[in-house]
């Protein structure tokens, strides 16, 4: 069964309005009307999980379209097709017009499809210049690279879209704001007609933000198609003309933003109105768990003093690069500061390497999920298990059936969605796989527990299951510092938040005094 | 090879453990490739050879892989891990050696086979540390310490040769046990055991699996990388000593370029078995079965008395032949789905 649900064209265009009805009462109708690229028909199975069911998805020139939807609705498997990274099923996808299957990476840039990722696609050892000319470099007449035009092109671009770097720079020295500016150059540079941009604001600063906002608009005045993916309602309201809603692999919307309510849109995208309110119900008891005294490393922070009370919530808020990541994981154990005594449970404790945090109940939800967190390659079992081998093994010998049954038992408490426990953890959603890591580490039985942006890149549903077991845990008495970003996170959740600025701790409020103005002064340094 | 698909996403407790599959989704594995190879060479060999199946020369044919297959072993959970060892075959070299200087000083088989194991153990703490504890790339290393292992066995021997066993010592390479079984087929079996409980059956196995697919990930869930990393090499030299005693007991002499070239014969074994050369999989088993494959294979050859030159050209063409068998029926399959 086919839903074709057509978006008309800008009312600035005459004959597509007139046509777009015929597509609407057929979809084998003449394909007359000016959309650039469509997709219709679109499934797509992996094993044990249909990804990808039925999607039609059409593109206009000049147009934002917003892709929204849970994280496992869909949306990067959409994107590994357009981008020609997988190959789909069933189904069609047209390219103005013309039938069109893109088996390479290389035929869909040659088809004019580039996509910026969240976590851009860039070499880091490369420079500006390289980056954004990367496989079709200028040549000179003996086939060697030609230098000094790559460059002046690399500059002409960038001057295009007014980013202040050199084209000589090696990108590892730039922000990932910057990163951003160097991949949307290349998207420029190969001539691009859509650009999908896959979460480009998950990792950027409001600032940042903007600046890419301004570029998009950009690219829309140029004619360009841009399909845009974002979980922030922030960035599709802004920016959007057209939004379609996947849910669990199906199309289940499609039309103009300005004809919809954010309330509706979320309820398209989870299915079910979703409350915003945050579930809080713990409150922090008396005794002292975990008392940090001035903890100092030599570039990363300095003078870090605070205490964590059992059943807490304590909020870590400030801006990227404020030194929050690096104080968890000096704790944790991954450096070593240079000074500073940490003491858990009123007992002097040095922690000088992971396991021997993890034996003091001490343990450390990373933000870097795939590559910190996670194995991608392996099971959800295995993953869930793994740091807590001791525990469920006998005499250094596996016991899978235990193993398994720990599993299932924090996939229960996690509101896990799997077909199977022994399926890999990389073919769940990214939401599903941060129940799978926070799991690993309740299955050890911590006393602390410290999570890393816990919710970044996850769907709503997902990020509402995180905070209502993070009450729930603080409620049975664990500890539970929590570094995050985002603003109604921190206000919402914490008893207790902490302001980082420079490596340093700015500031402390307790939930009642804190407001979203007083911590983003502190934050940003702002003093008015 | 279809996979059964379920577009069920259970919650929470309602999760099976295992994903439901059809019996070809089952079968789709490598080692049922292997098998399917293995009985296919027995055949031919069968049909190329009246000598071939003799139970006397099956077994006689046993030598030709077992020595290996034992290091193989050894280095397929090294693999695994992400790391290699390419100093085998040296290790056996400069293992041999001492145990041909201890014999010649007139001691017993028991002080023989001691100072062997020793050394390769010796050997491989070496290796262990430079890659694990001072964290040197594991490729470079074992490169280095495999001119090194064989150059201090040739500075010890010269063009001499050490062949002064005394009688007790051929049993490892030369007995038999119930008069059916070689001393060498019952290492092979113990020690293809014991691997495949260690891999498949204890902490220690799951951790090689975890450290080769993300060591980042492993050492942040409480696993010591290096731990594990050194004992991997620990283990490869002690295999490599073990090869080094049935191999010296077998040959009954000692030479420097004994073993010459074994690492890379070793290394095919490992890769043929369907380990993944980047880490993260593979299984006893399929070295098990690459490794009876590859003895099957040099063996039938050298009953048609092809010589040892043609017979790698062979075993090269064999590797290439069985790890592109799969991707081209997969290449095939879907351009037959796409014309349809």
């Amino acid at each position: 069964m086919s839903i074709t649900m057509d978006v008309s064209a800008p009312a600035t265009s005459g004959v597509a309005r007139a046509t777009s009805g015929d597509v609407h009462a057929d979809g084998r109708a003449q394909e007359v009307n000016n959309c650039v690229l469509e997709m219709r028909g679109i499934s797509k199975t992996f094993p044990g999980v249909k990804a990808l069911d039925d999607i039609s998805l059409k593109l206009y020139p000049g147009s934002v379209t917003a892709l929204i939807g849970e994280n496992g609705a869909g949306k990067s498997t959409l994107v590994k097709i357009l981008t020609g990274v997988y190959q789909f099923d069933q189904g069609e996808i047209f390219l103005e017009g013309k039938s069109q299957r893109f088996v390479s990476a290389l035929d869909a840039t040659n088809a004019g499809v580039t996509a910026i990722h969240q976590e851009t696609v860039l070499f880091d050892e490369l420079s500006v210049a390289e980056n954004i000319f990367l496989g079709q470099e200028p040549r000179t007449r003996l086939g060697f690279i030609d230098w000094p035009t790559m460059e002046a092109n690399a500059a002409a671009v960038l001057k295009k879209i007014d980013a202040d770097m050199s084209p000589k720079t090696i990108l590892k020295d730039l922000t990932i704001g910057h990163k951003h500016m160097v991949a949307i150059a290349r998207a420029l540079s190969t001539d691009a007609r859509i650009v999908i941009m896959d979460e480009p604001t998950a990792a950027l600063s409001s600032k940042e933000a903007e600046e890419l906002y301004e570029l998009v608009d950009w690219l829309k005045s140029e004619g360009k198609s841009i399909l845009f993916i974002s979980h922030k309602f922030e960035d599709v309201f802004r920016i959007a003309d057209r939004y379609t809603v996947f849910r669990d692999g199906q199309l289940v919307g499609a039309g103009l933003l300005a004809d919809v309510e954010r309330p509706d849109l979320v309820k398209m995208m989870v299915g079910r109105a979703v409350d915003r309110a945050f579930p809080k119900n713990n409150t922090p008891g008396t005794d002292v768990v975990m008392k940090v005294d001035n903890y100092c490393h030599p570039t990363e922070f300095d003078s870090i003093s605070f205490e964590l009370k059992r059943g807490e919530i304590l909020g870590v808020y400030g801006l990227v690069g404020a030194g929050r990541t690096e104080v968890a994981q000096a704790l944790f154990g991954a450096t070593t500061p240079s000074n500073g005594t940490l003491e858990l449970e009123g007992e002097a404790v040095e922690i000088r390497s992971f396991d021997q945090a993890i034996s003091k109940g001490l343990v450390y939800v990373p933000e870097d999920r795939g590559k910190q967190g996670v194995t991608l390659e392996m099971s959800i079992a295995e993953n869930i298990g793994m740091a807590s081998l001791k525990p469920t093994s006998k005499k250094g010998f596996l016991d899978l059936a235990r193993e398994f049954e720990m599993a299932r038992k924090y996939a229960d408490r996690l509101d896990l969605r799997a077909a199977a426990l022994d399926q890999p953890v990389g073919s769940l959603s990214g939401g599903n796989q941060q129940k799978v890591v926070i799991g690993k580490w309740l299955a050890t039985l911590p006393k602390v527990i410290i999570l890393d942006e816990p919710t970044k890149g996850i769907d709503i549903g997902s990020k509402a299951a995180v905070h209502g077991f993070m009450s729930e845990l603080a409620e049975e008495g664990l500890s539970v510092m929590m570094i995050s970003s985002e603003l109604p996170e921190i206000l919402g959740m914490s008893d207790r938040i902490l302001v980082m600025r420079d490596g340093l701790i700015v500031g402390e409020f307790d939930r009642a005094d804190a407001t979203p103005e007083k911590l983003v002064n502190l934050a940003t340094g702002n003093t008015q | 090879m279809s996979i059964a698909f379920s577009n069920v996403r259970r919650r929470g407790a309602e999760i099976p453990n295992k994903l439901e599959m059809t019996m070809m989704g089952r079968l789709a594995r490598w080692e049922t490739l292997l098998v399917c190879v293995v009985a296919l060479v027995f055949f031919l060999n069968t049909i190329a050879s009246p000598y071939f199946l003799d139970v006397w020369n099956l077994s006689d044919a046993t030598y030709n892989f077992i020595e290996k297959a034992i290091i193989a072993f050894a280095v397929a959970l090294v693999i695994i891990s992400g790391e290699i060892d390419l100093s085998v075959a040296a290790n056996i070299a400069l293992s041999s050696t001492i145990m041909g200087a201890v014999a010649t000083a007139g001691y017993d088989t028991p002080i023989i086979v001691g100072a062997g194991l020793l050394t390769s153990l010796a050997c491989g703490a070496f290796n262990g540390f430079l890659v694990a504890k001072v964290g040197l790339h594991s490729i470079i290393v074992t490169i280095a310490t495999m001119s090194l292992f064989r150059g201090i066995s040739y500075i010890i021997l010269g063009d001499t040769v050490y062949k002064n066993y005394p009688d007790s010592f051929a049993w490892f390479g030369q007995g038999y046990l119930f008069d059916a079984f070689t001393v060498e087929m019952a290492f092979f079996i113990v020690i293809a055991v014991f691997f495949w409980m260690l891999l498949h059956k204890t902490v220690f196995g799951r951790q090689v699996y975890v450290i080769g697919n993300n060591k980042t990930c492993a050492a942040f869930s409480g696993i010591k990388v290096q731990r594990v990393k050194f004992s991997l090499f620990l283990l490869s030299g002690l295999a490599s000593g073990v090869a080094a005693v049935l191999l010296t007991s077998r040959l009954g002499s000692t030479r420097p370029s004994i073993a010459l070239g074994w690492e890379l014969e070793v290394v095919t074994m490992v890769v043929l078995g369907g380990v993944s050369i980047l880490g993260g999989s593979g299984t006893i088993l399929g070295v098990i079965l690459a490794s009876v494959l590859m003895g099957l294979v040099t063996f039938g050859l050298g009953l048609l008395n092809v010589p040892g030159i043609v017979m790698t050209i062979f075993t090269g063409c064999l590797l290439i032949a069985v790890i592109v068998l799969p991707r081209i029926t997969k290449l095939i399959m879907s351009h037959s789905k796409k014309t349809k």
